[in-house]
């Protein structure tokens, strides 16, 4: 897509439109259950945890005191000079600049969802994430095998997204299979999440065996590779995502999500009969993130190259620098040999829309500068959020807004390197 | 910095433990300068030593330097609104925290008529958007000559300079240049840019009215080669332009030269050591719509704000292309090693008697903040109980079992709110819906559940206060 296009996914913001009937509705958000909108848990533990690391560092030093002369010479010398006013330099001091290089010994294991028929199921193509030998985009230091993909979100039951959202999905919201067909086709989705929040027992509490057969019509009516979601509800998902893996016996599903607090062995275990991948969601602490890694890979015998990690996206302006430090930390870790955490990164980037910023008319602070049409910060709430953690190392990335999916890929693939445009014209002469 | 060990500066240090800097050792003194939260000035005893002794004087001097950043200071404009850029000293926050914000500068072309740049100069100085306890701002001006005149540039310059914020002066003529720096020098407005063309008439114009200046070029070496001909020169004050390119394999090779000059420097290399500019505004030469072209300048923009930029030159004033910006800049600066909490407690909110709600919070900063700001905008008189959550946040706390229904009793005990107020009524968060039953058993208190946003606070109460009979 080309930047151009961008305004068409906009719709134009419209004031009559804003001054609507349905204000409750509009300013009602989705809580994506299972991912939540979680701003900040363990910002304790996290301090904790900086302040162990710099008493580490600090006692580390002090054991091996190391002396360090400065060039206290050299200030003196240039006032000298100064003072004695030299000539101006007739050319330039020619100095060769000598960029840095970075060499890890990890690297992330890669992972491949979907399948073909060659390989067991019925995807028309497959999608391989991590393979990573370097900070994201690093292409200076090492190539990048695999570019981040976009998975867009699509629900079992028609949900309350905010009025930005809403207008793109109306038309496909009783119906599932259309709105997985939709966004491939219509938003260029890499691939597809089904979130069966129908089956969380506080809504409409719908049967397992009702549920699966969405799996089912979705994966019918794409091709691409697909993301199945739970509820959240901690009893019921394990065996809800059993059962999924079964019927998607072969199709190298991500099921979403194993946690610490849920039967993590019952969905490793279904989905190594059914060769399914398994997503490790912890709450923004690196610690918890290598246990539960452990668990299913040494406890349930996960193989490696079928784990994905969630380590909780906190949107722009609602702890996104715990999200963005938590997965850097991650990576850096993994880059420097730590194998339990040597694996894709995926960012549940929709969370963006808890954020007031995102979905609120306007700012209900006095004194504020007026925010401006939310039709258009939404999205560029999304992209940011999105865009941040992608310099952190996300690999897959969970998305709502067609715009800001089209906006995050044009960028993914410039800063991937597999664009070839280029603009030859300065700014200085900007109108 | 130069210093790797608190040993290497408590060496310096008069090692009396007299505790006049605020810790109660040398040896703390040192480790608190060794993460950049003292600074060297705070030992009273050395630097009034300094004044009298010259071997007291070089001391203070080398722990100046010990201490000093990887990348160089550099100061835009003067006195309450000057502007500090660089400084860093890692390339990952969590390493330490990352120290001086990006500035952020706004394009003003001289082309524009006076009441357009009374206008774009009014929404920079004005612009604020409330964020965890405070304002947030945006720092300055970046004039601009398109006009290519330099008497009417030198006009615009002196009518901008009147806002009182710092400025960037932006033209490769150095006659323009000049002719603004003869009003403005004083403001010590950052001058932009030297390049491989003209860069003798910039060094000149840098020593003569001591300004800093932007060096300017895509080619690494001809860049490196700038900054030290102007250092050698005695130019102290540089910024580096590697140019940003909006697009593309542009936009890559922008990236890589961003991160490679400051990984270069934060690696040893002091000639590339300066802060570095980013210019989002190149958006603007992309054939298109002005929201697409805004779209592009606010990407921009964030990947740079991630990655090591510290000055950037932006043209939308958009509140909606700003807002994200400032506030991504925040989170990636905000320092790692604070805590985000408020201290617990019962809070005013306007001027609340017998008869007012009484509602309850986390001590969360973002989210104490929040509500607090919301009730205060709103004009509600409240009191506000905040709960110890350990600085986390409703929705959080509540599934962790920091938010639980002993705590509030506790609270509500410690702050006496019972004699405060007459009605025993207590308004609870609607992320914390599901402790309504449980603080009921535990206070006796009735608990009325509000929104889940205290932006809605206000409508709220109009429905539901005072409680009617039997609620």
């Amino acid at each position: 897509m080309k930047i151009d296009d961008l305004f068409k996914l906009l719709k134009k913001y419209n004031i009559e439109e804003l001054e609507g009937v349905r204000i409750e509705g509009d300013i009602e958000i989705e809580i994506e259950p299972g991912t939540g909108i979680l701003p900040i848990i363990q910002a304790l533990a996290q301090e904790l945890g900086m302040a162990a690391y710099h008493l580490a560092r600090a006692s580390k030093i002090l054991g091996f005191p190391v002396e360090q002369l400065f060039g206290a010479e050299l200030k003196p010398e240039m006032e000298k000079r100064l003072e004695k006013k030299e000539e101006l330099p007739r050319e330039l001091v020619k100095a060769e600049f000598k960029p840095y290089k970075s060499e890890f010994p990890g690297k992330i294991n890669e992972v491949t969802l979907g399948a073909t028929p060659k390989e067991g199921g019925t995807r028309k193509y497959t999608i391989t994430v991590g393979g990573e030998r370097s900070l994201p985009f690093y292409l200076f230091d090492s190539e990048q095998p695999h570019l981040p993909v976009i998975t867009v979100d699509v629900f079992d039951k028609p949900v309350p997204f905010p009025k930005a959202v809403r207008e793109h999905y109306e038309d496909v919201m009783d119906n599932p299979a259309e709105w997985a067909r939709k966004v491939v086709k219509d938003f260029g989705a890499d691939m597809v999440t089904i979130h069966l929040v129908s089956t969380d027992p506080l809504l409409d509490d719908t049967p397992i065996h009702e549920a699966v057969k969405t799996v089912e019509e979705v994966l019918q009516a794409v091709k691409c590779p697909i993301v199945v979601g739970g509820s959240g509800n901690k009893e019921k998902d394990p065996p809800l995502l059993e059962k999924v893996a079964e019927v998607a016996e072969g199709e190298r599903v991500l099921l979403a999500s194993a946690t610490l607090d849920t039967d993590w062995e019952r969905i490793a275990n279904a989905a190594k009969k059914y060769n399914q991948v398994v997503l490790a969601w912890t709450q923004l602490d690196i610690n918890s993130q290598k246990t539960l890694n452990r668990y299913l890979l040494k406890k349930a015998g996960l193989s490696p190259n079928s784990l994905v990690m969630d380590p909780t996206t906190a949107p722009l302006g609602y702890g996104i620098d715990y999200a963005f430090s938590n997965m850097e930390r991650i990576r850096l870790a993994a880059l420097k040999g730590d194998a339990d955490l040597a694996f894709p990164i995926s960012s549940g980037t929709t969370n963006a829309w808890g954020a007031r910023e995102a979905w609120m008319k306007e700012s209900p602070i006095s004194g504020d500068t007026s925010w401006g049409p939310r039709e258009l910060r939404g999205p560029l709430w999304e992209i940011l959020t999105g865009l941040t953690l992608a310099l952190a190392g996300v690999d897959i990335f969970m998305m709502l807004h067609p715009a800001s999916v089209a906006v995050l890929k044009d960028v993914i693939s410039m800063l991937g390197g597999k664009s070839k445009e280029s603009i030859d014209k300065d700014w200085l002469v900007v109108a | 910095m130069k210093a790797k060990s608190p040993l290497d500066i408590y060496k310096l240090l008069p090692q009396t433990n007299c505790g006049e800097c605020g810790f109660d050792t040398c040896m703390s003194f040192a480790a608190h300068l060794l993460d950049r939260s003292a600074k060297p000035t705070q030992c009273k005893p050395l630097v009034e030593q300094a004044k009298k002794d010259e071997k007291a004087k070089k001391k203070l001097q080398q722990i100046e330097e010990l201490v000093a950043p990887e990348i160089a200071e550099v100061v835009i404009g003067t006195g309450d609104y000057a502007v500090k850029i660089g400084g860093e000293d890692v390339l990952h926050r969590h390493e330490l925290t990352f120290f001086n914000p990006t500035a952020f500068f706004y394009d003003i072309p001289d082309t524009l008529d006076d009441k357009e740049i009374d206008e774009r100069c009014s929404k920079v100085v004005e612009y604020r958007k409330f964020y965890v306890g405070k304002f947030l701002t945006i720092e300055g001006m970046a004039v601009r000559c398109a006009s290519g005149d330099a008497k009417r540039f030198r006009e615009v310059v002196k009518k901008v300079a009147g806002y009182g914020r710092p400025m960037i002066l932006v033209s490769l003529d150095p006659k323009c240049i000049r002719s603004a720096l003869e009003v403005v020098a004083d403001k010590r407005p950052l001058i932009y840019a030297a390049t491989e063309d003209n860069w003798r008439e910039f060094l000149k114009l840098a020593l003569e009215f001591k300004v800093p200046v932007t060096l300017r070029s895509k080619d690494l070496n001809t860049l490196k080669s700038l900054a030290v001909t102007f250092r050698n020169a005695g130019v102290k004050d540089i910024v580096l332009d590697p140019i940003t390119e909006p697009l593309g394999e542009g936009l890559r090779g922008t990236f890589e030269r961003v991160i490679q000059l400051r990984r270069t420097a934060i690696n040893g290399d002091k000639d590339v050591a300066y802060p570095i500019m980013v210019t989002p505004i190149s958006a603007w030469v992309i054939e298109g719509d002005d929201v697409a072209k805004a779209y592009w300048e606010c990407v921009i923009g964030a990947i740079f704000i991630v990655k090591y930029a510290d000055v950037m030159i932006f043209k939308s004033l958009e509140p909606w292309t700003i807002m994200p910006l400032v506030i991504l800049r925040q989170n990636i600066y905000t320092d790692p090693r604070v805590p985000v909490q408020v201290e617990p407690g019962l809070r005013k909110i306007g001027n609340p008697d017998e008869n007012s709600p009484v509602m309850i919070t986390t001590n969360f900063a973002l989210t104490y903040y929040t509500v607090e700001s919301d009730l205060t905008s709103a004009k509600i008189d409240c009191w506000l109980l905040v709960l110890d959550t350990g600085g986390i946040c409703v929705e959080a706390a509540v599934a962790g079992g920091q938010f639980n229904a002993s705590g509030v009793k506790e609270l509500m005990k410690q702050t006496g709110i019972e004699e405060k107020v007459k009605h025993r009524y207590l308004i609870i968060p609607g992320l914390a819906a599901r402790l309504k039953g449980a603080i009921e058993d535990e206070t006796g208190w009735k608990v009325l559940v509000g929104p889940i946003d205290s932006g809605r606070i206000k409508g709220w109460l109009e429905q539901n206060w005072p409680p009617k009979n039997g609620d």
